[in-house]
This record gives C-alpha cells, structure tokens and sequence, in this order.
C-alpha cells in the first residue's frame, strides 16, 4: 500500500522528536488535563494515554503542550470521534489534513475512528449516529477508509458502535459488514466491549454471540467503559454508553473472555465526563490489567507445561 | 444553500443520513420513519437518546467555552438560553472549540437576557480568552527588541499582532465583571456603568485578560490592522486626549501582544 510505503520516512523524522514506546499488551486511560499533575508525579510508565484528536487540532496551547509531555514518556493511542465515515456523503478534506498532521506530529502507537457518522450536509451533530448496513453503506464505508489509511499511512482501527435501534433496509449484520470493511480495506478494528454488552442488551442479542461472529483476530484496541440505564418505549432496559461511571461487572466478564482467546491486546479504560481523580481512573485501569496479566501468566505456564 | 445541496446530491443514493437528521434539533418533527425499534418495538424513546446526546453534548460545549457567563446567569439560565441558540445555530466545524462564534451576538438580541446588557460582551471576553488559549504558540515581542528601533523611524513601524490577541471594548464594565465571574471568591456587588475595554492575550501557556487604559482600544485596534505607530497613536489622541503612548506601548509589550516588528517606509 502507498501509504505504508510513505511511513517510513515519516519515522525516520519523527524519531527524533519522540522516543518510541512500544503499546503492545498495555492498559491505557483516557487523558485528561486535570490528570497531567497527577500522572507526572505518579510516574509509573507501564501505561499508555489515548486522546481525542479534534481536541488537539488547534493551532498551539495548554493543549499541545500536556500532549507534548505525555508523549515523550508514554505511547500514544490517536481516537478519532467525527471523521464521518459512515455517513453519504464525501469526507471532509480539511478535516482529513487535520487528523493526519496530528498523526505526523505525534506519532501514534494507536489510530482509530468509529462506523459512525456525526456531519450531514454542514451541521456537526456531535454524536456518533447509526447507518444501516448495506450494500451501498458498505462502499461507502470502504471507501472512506481507503482514503483515511492513504493519508495517514497506517492501519485504521475501526470501533464498532454502541446503538440503541435499527434501520429496516438492512441487508447485513453488524458483524458481516464490519468483517467485510476489514477483509476489503485490510484495517484494523477496535473492539469496544461495553459497546457490544450495551447493543446487546438494547436489541435484545447475547454479546457472547456478536463476539463469536466477530473477526477477533483483527482485533487491535479493546475499549471498556461504564453505561447507563434507561427504559425503551415498553418500559424495558435501555443502556446508555456514557462513559461517566465504572465498567460493569457483565463488561468485565466479556473482556475476559476476549483476551483468553486473543491473548494480550492494548485496552483503554474509556472516561470521559464525571470524571474521578487520577488514583480514581487507576483502580479501572489496574483491574483491566490483572485480567491481563492473569491470562500471559497461564499462557507462559501453558508453554512451561509443554516445554 | 449551495452546500445543503452538495450534500444532497452526493446522498441522492443514500438519504438515511438526511432523513435521520432532520429532527435531531426539532423536538416538534416526528420520529424518522427509516428507523425503527429491534423486534418491532417502537422507536421514540430510542432517537430521543440521540436527540438527547446531541442537544445536550452541544449545550456542555458552550457551557465549558463560557464560564463567565455561565457563572453570572447560572445554570438553569444558561442551558435554557445554550438550547435556544444549539436548536438555531448548530455548529458547522467538528471542532466543538470553534462554535459558538456568534453567541455573543446571539445573548444580545435574547429576549430573556435584556436586563443584563454586559452579559453580552462578558461572553465575547469568555469567547476571545478560548481563542487565545488555542491560538498558536509564538513567542511575544519583547521590550528590547522595540528599544533597538531609532527613535526617529519609530512612527512608521508596523507591529505584527501575536495570533492570541483580541480586543473587546464594552459600553459596561464587563472586565471586571468578567474576571471576578471567573475567580473563585464570592459575586460582590459591582457598578457596571463605567464602560471598559478589555485586552485578551497569551504570551506563554497562561491566557491573560486586562483592562485596557483611556485610547488603549483605538490604538491597538488601529495597530492590528496594519496601521503604523505613528497613524495609531494619533487616533488614540484624537479619542482621549488624556491617551498617554508610552505606557500604552509598554502596557502591550508586557501583555505580549505583538510578535514582530515591520520597518515601514519613512
């Protein structure tokens, strides 16, 4: 792929202005200005920090300059929220230049966007919304891709929603169209677990079983967060994804399930507003890690055995 | 709109999007008939958490990009007056720290907020201080470099403005309004007759607000539009005559509000 090709130069560059940190099996947080005090003294630098890019496409300031910090010492995971690649119509061009100099500029460990949509003709709605899956949705989806991994030279991790309805003129499961987005655009996908439980419940499927149809192997994030309750219009459970409270109890479980059979893959602890101090995010982030570390345990004991 | 209409062609295919979005910000229009709830259940109540998401999400971004007005009117206000403005004036850039340009403009004309004239220009202060602390980071003209310049060239330089400085001139008192709404203290009773101009600027990390002195305004104002010294100071005479140049000059340069200095023909 051309844009592949074009990344070595640009790593070649960008070493000098950041040491490389490799994120593989880490457990990242969401960073937050007010954590930077904390997460400086605290020191410990087995984690990794995922941003959101439309918060660092200023031109300079407080913003750059903790993100500048945090670089040096800790990699990096780039999350796109309003790039618009499941909506009609074409991507926007300046946008796509925005999100790639970031990437050229700090360079990422991680680089991800959602199947979601958030501009239609010219008002940013600010929210991810659902598409349905067609075949027509498919195309255009691919082709977003395509033009994002030609920009910024790397693998997209593609996030699978959370969705609280459906559209009728769907041909294809979620898990189909997500399987074939990747097998035609060869990305990445970032599998958000809350997000799985949180569709599940609200349309009424197991999440063990989108798991089982979907391509785990291309798995390259997990997200977790805590989700809400409200009621549907028959007064039956609605989950909210919120990112305001802990994972539950039912996420963690599944995360479980996930890294036993793809072993360690870089996850976040996804918190974005009500959110708790640094050693608040932490308990998150080190209950995410002993899961992990309990599965490369029984991995490495697995191989001793067979050794 | 030509650009509605670009959008329409390129969705001719595929209207989900329009037909989804359409009452996103209008709680009166019905439920989209593209969607529908999983095993024939109803749909209402699951687009209203998207209606909701929207709304609400775009009603913190303005309620975090103006936190002076925020505190002066309170929340219940506010969020009633953000709702107001989210429902007609919808952001056009992804990038939340962008909008809300004009809703300075918009708390003017906002018929529940008449009985607090400043509070318009209390949030254009809110606005410029977002402007400045995202503005690009350069380093600020310093004094010595202005002292090098002969003092017989000096009324036909051009001073280049650093990219975080604005000015905002108020018929009300809305500087101090606007930095005792943004300390933590206690609101204390302030007269507000006295009209003020404010200088908002960042020559390092930390966004600065002050008040700028009698002729200030015209002067810098002048000055960032490309304006000579000399031509500037004269019109800061011409406003207030009590205009004195050189603490004005050095009023700026500590503020850091210029970047370069342009040598103009004598």
């Amino acid at each position: 792929m051309k844009g592949l090709a074009m990344r070595g130069a640009a790593q070649a560059s960008a070493a000098l202005r950041f040491p490389a940190h490799s994120i593989a099996g880490r457990v990242g947080t969401s960073f937050k200005h007010e954590h930077l005090q904390a997460i400086l003294t605290d020191g410990k630098r087995d984690r990794f920090f995922e941003v959101h890019a439309e918060n660092y496409m200023g031109a300079g300031g407080p913003p750059h300059a903790a993100l500048n910090q945090i670089r040096q010492d800790y990699p990096v995971s780039l999350h796109g929220v309003c790039m618009s690649i499941g909506g009609p119509q074409p991507l926007d061009k300046a946008h796509l230049q925005r999100f790639k100099a970031l990437v050229d500029h700090y360079e990422p460990a991680l680089v991800s966007e959602h199947l979601a949509w958030s501009t239609h003709g010219t008002t940013y709605f600010n929210d991810l919304l659902p598409l349905p899956y067609t075949a027509a949705t498919l195309a255009r989806v691919t082709d977003h891709i395509d033009q994002v991994q030609e920009a910024v030279g790397l693998p997209l991790l593609l996030e699978n929603p959370s969705t609280y309805l459906i559209f009728p003129e769907s041909t294809m499961s979620e898990t189909s169209f997500i399987a074939e987005v990747v097998r035609r655009t060869g990305c990445g996908l970032l599998l958000d677990v809350n997000n799985v439980f949180v569709s599940g419940t609200n349309h009424g499927f197991a999440a063990r079983d989108y798991l089982a149809d979907f391509p785990l192997e291309h798995v390259g994030e997990i997200h977790l967060a805590g989700h809400t309750q409200q009621a549907d219009d028959e007064g039956e459970l609605l989950l909210i994804d919120s990112h305001d409270c802990p994972v539950t109890e039912a996420v963690w479980k599944l995360f479980d399930v996930v890294i036993s059979q793809c072993g360690p893959i870089p996850t976040l602890v996804e918190w974005d507003s009500d959110l708790p101090d640094w050693a608040g995010l932490k308990v998150e982030a080190d209950a995410a890690q002993t899961i992990i570390d309990r599965h490369v345990q029984g991995l490495k004991r697995g191989k001793a055995h067979a050794a | 709109m030509p650009l509605e209409g670009r959008g329409g062609d390129f969705c001719g295919e595929l209207p989900y999007a329009a037909a989804f979005s359409r009452a996103l910000l209008d709680p009166d229009l019905a439920t989209p008939t593209v969607i529908a709830g999983p095993k024939s259940k109803a749909a209402m109540k699951r687009y209203n958490v998207y209606r909701n998401n929207v709304t609400v999400s775009l009603i913190n971004a303005l309620a975090a990009a103006f936190p002076a007005t925020l505190r002066i009117t309170g929340v219940d206000f506010f969020r009633a007056m953000a709702r107001f403005y989210v429902r007609s004036t919808p952001p056009s850039s992804p990038l939340l720290f962008e909008y809300g340009r004009d809703f300075p403009d918009f708390i003017e004309q906002y018929e529940y907020a008449q009985s607090v004239p400043w509070l318009a220009d209390v949030a254009r202060i809110d606005r410029a201080w977002l402007n400045a602390y995202h503005a690009a980071d350069v380093q600020p003209l310093m004094q010595h470099e202005l002292a090098a310049i002969p003092s017989e060239q000096l009324p036909n330089i051009v001073l280049e403005p650093h990219p975080a400085t604005r000015v905002i001139r108020s018929r009300f008192s809305a500087v101090t309004v606007f930095t005792a709404s943004r300390s933590d203290g206690p609101a204390s009773h302030i007269e507000v007759v006295e009209p003020e101009d404010a200088l908002v600027t960042r020559p390092a990390l930390e966004v600065e607000v002050r008040r700028l002195p009698p002729g200030g305004a015209i002067f810098l104002g002048r000055l960032m539009t490309g304006e000579s010294l000399g031509a500037a100071a004269s019109a800061a005479f011409s406003e207030s005559p009590s205009f004195d140049l050189p603490a004005n000059i050095r009023g700026l340069l500590e503020a850091g509000a210029f970047t370069t200095i342009i040598c103009g023909e004598s």
